[in-house]
């Protein structure tokens, strides 16, 4: 469904990217894990059209993203929420939810939507009314994907859903993640917490520095003692 | 009490103005964080643009004032939203990637470019609106004769700015200028063509301002090709006063900065009219910055 073919994105002179090659099946859950600086963000970045691919290809069923320009990308069917969450702070949950529909204008496919979302986030419907720069952290993250639901996405883009958030509310916001999946949209999981991410995935990519390092099955990659000691903080035993 | 009436519906109708303005600036800085400095150009190509098709197109004769007043300003939104739009592909586009030090250049520029071409195009000389296209007439409040058109200017004003209020927080463009002027990424990430929004944006912002040029002609006159250096500079104050970046606010700055300057000729003196004017941008700058209704700012990381 989706497919990175030698990527390469570059800010200025650095190159951030050098060369990825990736692809995600219709269905899946992918996650893609690496350090600071790995080119994670990037990579979403990158197949949303907001940084620009020096060469390379992006694919999605078939045809070039990486020519298309971010609304374009969004209209067909790809959608992120990205890190840091990026609410409309002054706006309220509702008008959120709303903008997120904002490239569908079928009107009853949206509201029926709306319902989706608030089903899965009951949080969110209680608190349509409000402020969303008002909500908690973990309020705001399921404001983040519950707004990038609203478009109807068949890829959905997650970049660091858990990041600073409260290890029960990690574990309450990733099985929403499952139960998304689980309802036939085909996810690429940005993930710092990997073993988490693992558990969840379907498949995996390692990313450092730019470059890939492992690839995989999720539980070949959670079991593998390179990726415990690099990002699961279990070294090698003692003694 | 009679001066009092008067300076007040004064200060109304020239704060309407600046008000109309002062919205595109704060537009144009609420999506780009940029000071369109172009803008009060604009105003004044509206009052040309305004002036030709009473005077040279003699529409008055043709169709009657009504009829033509109506067309005239329909024309001249339409025109200045144009040139707004071509002002934007020329200088900013371009740009949009560059640092906002060469946009603000440019647009520096684009104002030169703009007034010399209206001179050149309708020569440096003082030009006068007709004189006979309204009657002269007055209305009284609380006794006191006040000239029609004041409170026209006053009300058209007023009606456009509930018109733009609606348009920003009712429709889908309107939404979507919301959320470029908040997050421009997370708005491509929604879906949202920011450079559409930027063009539209860029559209109208002039229209209005050319709307307050043939408001200044009616009103007073006579027009001149450097008038909008001034009006754009208090519309800019008006902008700030009411805090950049925010439609209400500028509504707000531009009246208050009409009724600052209505009463401060009629009670300090007439001429320190615009100081005084710019002595409330001074005030406000060191005072409060973000001037009296900040960008709504309710972000929590």
């Amino acid at each position: 469904m989706l497919e990175l073919i030698d990527l390469k994105v570059s800010y200025g002179p650095v190159e951030a990217l050098h060369g990825l090659n990736l692809t995600v099946a219709e269905g899946e859950l992918v996650t893609i894990l690496g350090s600071n600086g790995a080119g994670k963000t990037t990579t979403l970045m990158a197949v949303s059209g907001l940084v620009p691919v020096r060469s390379g290809e992006i694919r999605f069923e078939g045809r070039r993203l990486d020519t298309l320009r971010s609304h374009q990308v969004v209209a067909l069917g790809v959608t992120q929420a990205p890190e840091g969450r990026r609410i409309f702070g002054p706006l309220t949950v509702s008008e959120n939810l709303a903008l997120g529909a904002f490239s569908r204008r079928d009107r009853p496919a949206a509201a029926k939507r709306l319902r989706w979302v608030y089903d899965l986030f009951p949080r969110l419907f209680e608190r349509q009314d409000q402020m969303a720069g008002t909500l908690s952290g973990g309020e705001q993250q399921m404001l983040a994907i519950g707004r990038a639901l609203m478009s109807e996405p068949r890829l959905l883009l997650l970049d660091e859903p858990s990041l600073g958030l409260a290890p029960l509310l990690v574990r309450s916001i990733f099985q929403t993640i499952r139960a998304i999946n689980q309802a036939g949209v085909t996810i690429v999981l940005v993930e710092q917490n990997a073993r988490a991410a693992l558990k969840l995935a379907d498949r995996g990519y390692v990313l450092e520095v730019g470059r890939l390092v492992m690839a995989g099955p999720a539980a070949d990659l959670l079991h593998d003692p390179r990726i415990q000691t690099a990002y699961l903080g279990g070294g090698p035993p003692a003694g | 009490m009679e001066f009092f009436i008067q300076q007040l519906t004064n200060g109304l109708a020239v704060g309407g103005i600046y008000a109309l303005i002062a919205l595109g600036y704060t537009m144009v800085y609420g999506v780009l964080k940029l000071i369109n400095f172009a803008h009060g150009d604009l105003f004044t190509l509206g009052a040309y643009l305004g002036f030709t098709s009473l005077v040279s197109l003699g529409l008055a004769d043709q169709l009657g004032v009504g009829a033509a007043l109506a067309l005239c300003v329909l024309l001249v939104m339409g025109l200045s939203a144009l040139a707004g739009h071509v002002l934007e592909r020329a200088a900013y586009r371009p740009l949009r990637k560059s640092g906002r030090l060469s946009a603000v250049v440019s647009a520096l520029g684009a104002s030169i470019f703009i007034q010399n071409a209206i001179m050149l195009l309708w020569g440096a000389r003082d030009r006068a609106y007709p004189a006979d296209l309204l009657p002269p007439m007055t209305v009284s409040i609380a006794g006191q004769p006040v000239p029609l058109i004041r409170l026209v200017v006053f009300a058209v004003s007023l009606l456009v700015m509930v018109g733009l209020y609606v348009f920003i927080n009712r429709t889908r463009m309107g939404m979507a200028i919301r959320a470029a002027a908040i997050d421009q990424g997370a708005a491509k990430l929604m879906g949202i063509d920011v450079r559409r929004v930027v063009a539209v944006v860029f559209m109208i912002g002039p229209a209005l301002g050319g709307l307050a040029g043939i408001m200044v002609g009616l009103s007073y006159g006579q027009i001149n090709f450097t008038m909008g250096q001034l009006y754009g500079l208090k519309a800019f104050t008006a902008a700030i006063l009411g805090g950049i970046g925010n439609i209400p606010g500028a509504m707000l700055g531009g009246l208050l900065l009409g009724l600052v300057e209505a009463f401060g000729a009629a009670y300090v003196s007439v001429a320190w009219k615009d100081a005084l004017a710019f002595f409330v941008l001074i005030l406000i700058l060191v005072v409060r910055p973000t001037g009296l209704l900040p960008e709504r700012v309710a972000e929590k990381l």
